[in-house]
């Protein structure tokens, strides 16, 4: 029992293992493939991913869905890059970049809850309305600024230096603060209830249309703190980036062990899961392999994961 | 003791359906109050108005000399009135004491004491003698008789005075059935009282202090249950006069064109041994959840059988799939019609046709005019209230959707006939010309298993009667040997 939960805690770890050794074996790649630097380079790949999934984290486990994750982080960012150019403080910039995350996350969430509709529509239609008012906000083009500290925070001045981007470090530290509200708080433990049966938490006295729309509040404001790292990445306010990313977040979670169908799920699944997917495209560019070989792999390693993880749940049944 | 629930005069209606009539119930505090009465008594109905899941039509409800009427099931156990469900509504991914906890959690500015929680989940389970269940384990992964503990913990938290168990041993083993009655007794000595739901009437003589019994959504008798015997509690639950809506039909039979052997299905299905012969009509009667459903579901090959045998017209055809059943001359009415039986959202055609859909194709293109006139021979046949073939089944009525139902297996055409609930909710003047529609199958030839909750339609349309009771078929004897006394002794597992 105790091996088997442990197996259980450990698979998703044991995936990226798994990855890293994948790409260890050839000796031409491993030489660059497990120096520090590559490994920052990792990192830094993984942030935006990473800080998405948290969110996405929040959503899934408690049995909802978000698809509106990648035009969200094109809006947020080009938000950001227009109040740049107009010289706000860059404390405001965070501020309302982030809030701007979150006022998406509060009209899904506003809309699942009160009309009481299904996320996968209500998120779908978002997609295109955030994707539109994105390209609307920019004038259809890229909002460029002559300059901001926000630029630096994806890179460092050293490439090969110790030190870690300060991005790496927002994720890290959002990280561990999504975990600790998962597990110490009542709303991170009614977002578990919610997803697990939600007829019995009603039923119980929570309150599930308050707490679904402040699930997907919070979860936008994670977002909204995805679209800075894309603006900081991109030096720029592009409203045609991120398209298709809420795929690579949604796979992150579901490699990280959370079940579509909710209550189950881990900050640090979604962590390993958004590393697995970033050491996978890492691993493919420097093996030489073609992009569309890539996404072929990285269809199946999701595939994969999710069957390996269905039968280890059903043999823990 | 004083009167704790006073309920009188309970009405409730569905629609054109009287659940219930005219219920007057009195509990008093700390007893065990059996609610007993047949499938479709009004029980269900009773219970749901009672803990906050419907609101009455009428009637008068008193909680401890208060008046009582929840708007809904939260409203209800702040008052005190809990229910524990047939089934169980735990939050399988959460642990034990974070589902005893749940919408109660003790807290600081939204932070979780776990430690205040954990205790207070401890202190509920200690109370039924089950305080070494692993707090941290999911719900989950605990047997159904401890998830059931697990859910009673829970109710325990509100501080209940009635609480509310609705079948609550129907899938309990033995030695879990007692533990549970013991944890039943605990409560009452606490003052808590027990509405006691059950079909078992031997666990009601064991356990509880009064009785009352509901037929055709009335409360029909009630009283102490020492002194009352189980056939006087058969007696007030089946007492009424049969309606004539039945056809006359000499018995006939021909060959036997349906074996069954021991067949096993899970935990569901343990033990089934039938013969159906060419023109008989042989019902399947039991309470809800004794494995009629399972018998016909894995003759037709819906279930996966886990054992015995099948011979159908002489041939083996054990473990088939259901497409292979259809060719096997086996035709199979769902009891779930909206869910299962019928694709709501498709015309009348598709579904009468859709196992045959091949027979009406030319090189992958579909014949639809061929489709609709053969659907069209059925409507007018069955008297199927449609415009026409191309009309959506979701528009029609209960009884009609149930004609379309019926139509897909004449129209293959099927031989034997599998026919789970045949007149489920629908209106009695389809239900005359279903049973008409039936005995016309015997008629010809055709063998029929009929499936049915409603006694008074299995004394009137079968040639014999199988008995079913906690997954195995007990007894299958001609009409006559049965009376609706016995019949009902015997799936509620009583000599009468």
């Amino acid at each position: 029992m105790n091996t088997r939960s442990l197996l259980a805690k450990l698979g998703p770890f044991l995936g990226l293992v798994l990855v890293i050794a994948l790409f260890s074996i050839p000796t031409e790649v491993r030489g660059y493939f497990l120096t520090y630097a590559n490994f920052k380079i990792i990192l830094t790949q993984t942030v935006i991913v990473a800080i998405g999934a948290l969110g996405m984290t929040l959503i899934i486990v408690s049995g909802g869905i978000d698809l509106s994750v990648g035009s969200g982080i094109a809006f947020t960012s080009v938000v950001g890059a227009l109040l740049i150019q107009r010289g706000w403080p860059t404390a405001t910039v965070v501020a309302a970049v982030i809030a701007a995350g979150a006022g998406i996350g509060l009209l899904n969430g506003a809309a699942i809850a009160g009309l009481r509709m299904m996320p996968f529509i209500i998120t779908l239609g978002m997609l295109g309305v955030v994707r539109g008012a994105a390209k609307w906000l920019g004038g259809n083009e890229t909002v460029n600024y002559d300059a901001s500290v926000i630029n630096n925070w994806m890179t460092t001045p050293d490439p090969a230096g110790w030190s870690l981007p300060a991005g790496a470090w927002v994720a890290l530290a959002a990280a561990v603060g999504t975990a600790v509200m998962l597990r110490q708080t009542v709303f991170g433990r009614h977002i578990f209830a919610l997803g697990s049966n939600e007829a019995t938490a009603r039923l119980c006295g929570v309150a599930t249309v308050r707490t679904k729309i402040l699930i997907y509040t919070v979860a936008g404001a994670f977002f909204g703190l995805a679209g800075l790292m894309q603006l900081s990445r991109l030096r720029q306010g592009d409203p045609t980036v991120a398209v298709g990313l809420e795929l690579d977040i949604i796979a992150a979670v579901i490699i990280g062990g959370a079940s579509l169908s909710g209550g189950m799920g881990t900050v640090l699944g979604s962590m390993i899961g958004a590393l697995i997917m970033a050491v996978l495209r890492n691993g493919s560019q420097q093996m030489g392999w073609p992009t569309y070989f890539q996404e072929i792999i990285i269809g199946v390693v999701i595939i994969a994961a999710v069957f390996l993880d269905r039968l280890r749940q059903a043999r823990s049944a | 003791m004083a009167t704790r629930l006073r309920l009188s005069g309970i009405r409730k209606a569905f629609g054109a359906t009287q659940a219930l009539r005219d219920v007057s119930v009195e509990i008093a505090g700390g007893e065990v109050h059996a609610l007993v009465g047949e499938n479709g008594a009004g029980k269900s109905t009773l219970m749901n108005v009672l803990s906050g899941g419907c609101a009455a039509d009428g009637g008068v409800m008193e909680l401890d000399g208060t008046p009582y009427a929840p708007r809904d099931t939260l409203e209800a156990r702040r008052r005190g009135v809990a229910m524990i469900h047939q089934e169980l509504s735990l939050a399988p991914h959460l642990s034990v004491w974070e589902n005893i906890m749940l919408g109660a959690e003790p807290q600081r500015g939204g932070w979780l004491n776990r430690r205040e929680a954990k205790a207070q989940a401890r202190a509920a389970l200690a109370r039924l003698g089950y305080d070494h269940l692993a707090l941290d384990r999911r719900a989950g992964g605990f047997s159904i008789a401890e998830q059931q503990i697990i859910e009673i913990a829970r109710a325990l938290r509100t501080e209940p005075r009635v609480l509310i168990m609705d079948e609550p041993t129907s899938s309990l083993a033995q030695a879990d059935t007692e533990r549970l009655f013991a944890v039943i007794r605990q409560l009452c000595d606490h003052g808590v009282s027990v509405i006691y739901i059950s079909h078992f009437l031997e666990e009601i003589t064991r356990l509880a202090g009064r009785y009352t019994v509901l037929k055709d959504g009335q409360s029909v008798g009630s009283g102490e249950v020492a002194g009352t015997t189980q056939a006087q509690l058969i007696r007030l639950m089946v007492g009424r006069e049969v309606t004539e809506l039945y056809p006359v039909r000499a018995a006939q039979s021909g060959q036997t064109v349906l074996e069954v052997r021991g067949l096993k299905a899970g935990s569901r299905l343990r033990q089934a041994d039938l013969t159906v012969a060419a023109g008989e009509i042989v019902g399947v009667a039991g309470l809800i959840g004794a494995g009629r459903t399972e018998l016909v579901r894995a003759l037709f090959g819906l279930d996966k059988s886990t054992g015995g045998t099948v011979v159908l017209e002489g041939r083996d055809a054990t473990g088939r799939t259901p497409g292979e059943g259809w060719r096997a001359g086996l035709g199979f009415l769902s009891e779930n019609r909206k869910e299962e039986g019928l694709m709501l959202a498709l015309s009348v055609a598709e579904n009468t046709v859709l196992p045959k859909l091949g027979k009406f194709g030319r090189l992958g293109w579909l014949n639809r005019r061929g489709m609709e006139s053969a659907a069209g021979g059925w409507i007018e046949r069955l008297g199927v209230k449609a415009r026409g073939p191309a009309q959506r089944v979701a528009e029609l009525s209960g009884g009609n959707q149930q004609k379309v139902a019926l139509a897909r297996l004449l129209e293959y055409p099927a031989r034997i006939f599998l026919l789970d609930e045949p007149t489920r909710g629908i209106d009695v003047g389809s239900k005359a010309q279903i049973y008409e529609l039936i005995a016309g199958l015997a008629r010809e030839g055709r063998a029929v298993v009929l499936v049915s909750s409603y006694l008074p339609e299995v004394f009137g349309m079968c040639d014999r009667i199988a008995v079913m009771r906690r997954g195995e078929l007990v007894d299958c004897l001609p009409r006559g040997a049965w009376t609706e006394h016995s019949l009902m002794a015997a799936a509620v597992g009583t000599a009468a």
